[in-house]
């Protein structure tokens, strides 16, 4: 008997709303929009948690500048809040050591974090998903009950194909999906959306200021891409 | 390491609503985890009471680890690599986190499978 599975719930007791950011595709900017939006969320007064899935290669710790924040024990797992986030990743306990775990060691480690993570009074919990529709998606949305998709793709033909696909296993797992956010683009995504019968969001620019302006949450919310995505998160109802 | 708390909880949660009355719950703790039995023991003894579990005897048990590398198909036993304190207290809270930190003593690789005692399991007795 897993003595975690029953658990899972009550830690999760005091979160309102989980939005799970997530794309068919890697290097789409899931993990910066995800990371950004938990900083939006906070700098707008919402109580916010960010949570790191992509287990293989985290980096929302890198986003948000957190190399050096450690989470506390405390009945439980109690995590460091970095510019007003609650965050949550592997990367703080494993520092930047390479993590290869396969499909079973991803699920456990995944039930042992949310097992164990004590979150207190959340009005949002971002979750950055793993890329890709295996396991740890799987995992996420399973354990996760609440979780609400925000999926984010590039306007390239090849991120979309991949993305119709996700949309297609959220609703066959029935996971409600918020709406797409284009990265990267114009709003050439948007009848793509259309087709799909998903919300639209918006569209987010290409700006090469972000580069420079990871790891600094001040830098980051002053960027276009941040006042690109605010208007996404009301339009998904995730700010009001 | 207060952690021990968290892990007591989820037992006694895994256990509620077990119909017919538990009286001994075997909790088989994997030696990777490295959890403090006393500690998780009186965590149990006292997030038990006011629960149908008041009248549970909980029983420890300490599954010894072992390993097998998916490269080069070497088992090995915990004792059989070094583990520095940070290393040991983060796979404490996550004992996957042991990929991070150890490597097959034959071969070097981290792609290894834990084959038991990885972390804590729950053997009720109804009756």
């Amino acid at each position: 008997m897993d003595p975690r599975l029953a658990v899972i719930p009550e830690r999760l007791r005091g979160v309102s709303r989980i939005a799970v950011f997530c794309s068919g595709k890697g290097g789409v900017g899931k993990t910066l929009l995800a990371s950004l939006t938990a900083l939006i969320a906070a700098r707008r007064g919402v109580k916010v948690g960010l949570l790191d899935l992509d287990f293989n290669g985290p980096s929302s710790h890198v986003v948000l500048g957190a190399s050096g924040a450690s989470p506390r024990e405390e009945r439980g797992v109690v995590p460091p809040e970095v510019s007003g986030v609650k965050l949550m990743s592997l990367a703080l306990f494993a520092s930047e050591a390479p993590l290869p775990l396969r499909g079973a060691d991803a699920t456990d480690a995944l039930l042992e974090l949310l097992a164990v993570t004590r979150w207190g009074d959340l009005d949002l919990l971002v979750v950055d998903a793993p890329p890709g529709t295996g396991d740890e998606l799987l995992d996420t949305v399973r354990f996760l009950k609440r979780s609400e998709a925000v999926v984010v793709t590039t306007p390239s033909k090849l991120s979309l194909s991949v993305v119709a696909r996700l949309v297609r296993l959220l609703r066959d797992v029935r996971t409600p999906v918020l709406g797409l956010i284009e990265n990267m683009g114009r709003g050439d995504a948007k009848a793509a959306a259309e087709e799909w019968g998903v919300r639209y969001l918006g569209w987010v620019p290409y700006d090469p200021s972000v580069e420079e302006a990871l790891g600094d949450p001040g830098k980051l919310l002053g960027t276009e891409v941040a006042a690109k995505l605010e208007e996404a998160l009301r339009a998904a109802g995730l700010l009001r | 390491m207060v952690h021990e708390w968290a892990l007591a909880e989820a037992v006694i949660k895994s256990l509620e609503g077990i119909s017919g009355g538990v009286k001994l719950v075997k909790v088989v703790l994997g030696e990777l985890q490295n959890v403090d039995g006393e500690i998780l023991l009186f965590a149990l003894e006292e997030l038990k009471k006011g629960t149908q579990l008041e009248r549970a005897k909980f029983e420890l048990e300490v599954e010894p680890a072992e390993f097998e590398c998916n490269a080069c198909g070497a088992t090995w036993k915990l004792s059989d690599v070094g583990v520095g304190e940070a290393e040991r207290e983060a796979i404490h809270f996550v004992p996957e986190l042991a990929h991070a930190f150890l490597r097959c003593p034959s071969c070097g690789s981290p792609d290894f499978r834990v084959v038991k005692g990885r972390g804590v399991k729950v053997e009720p007795a109804v009756g």
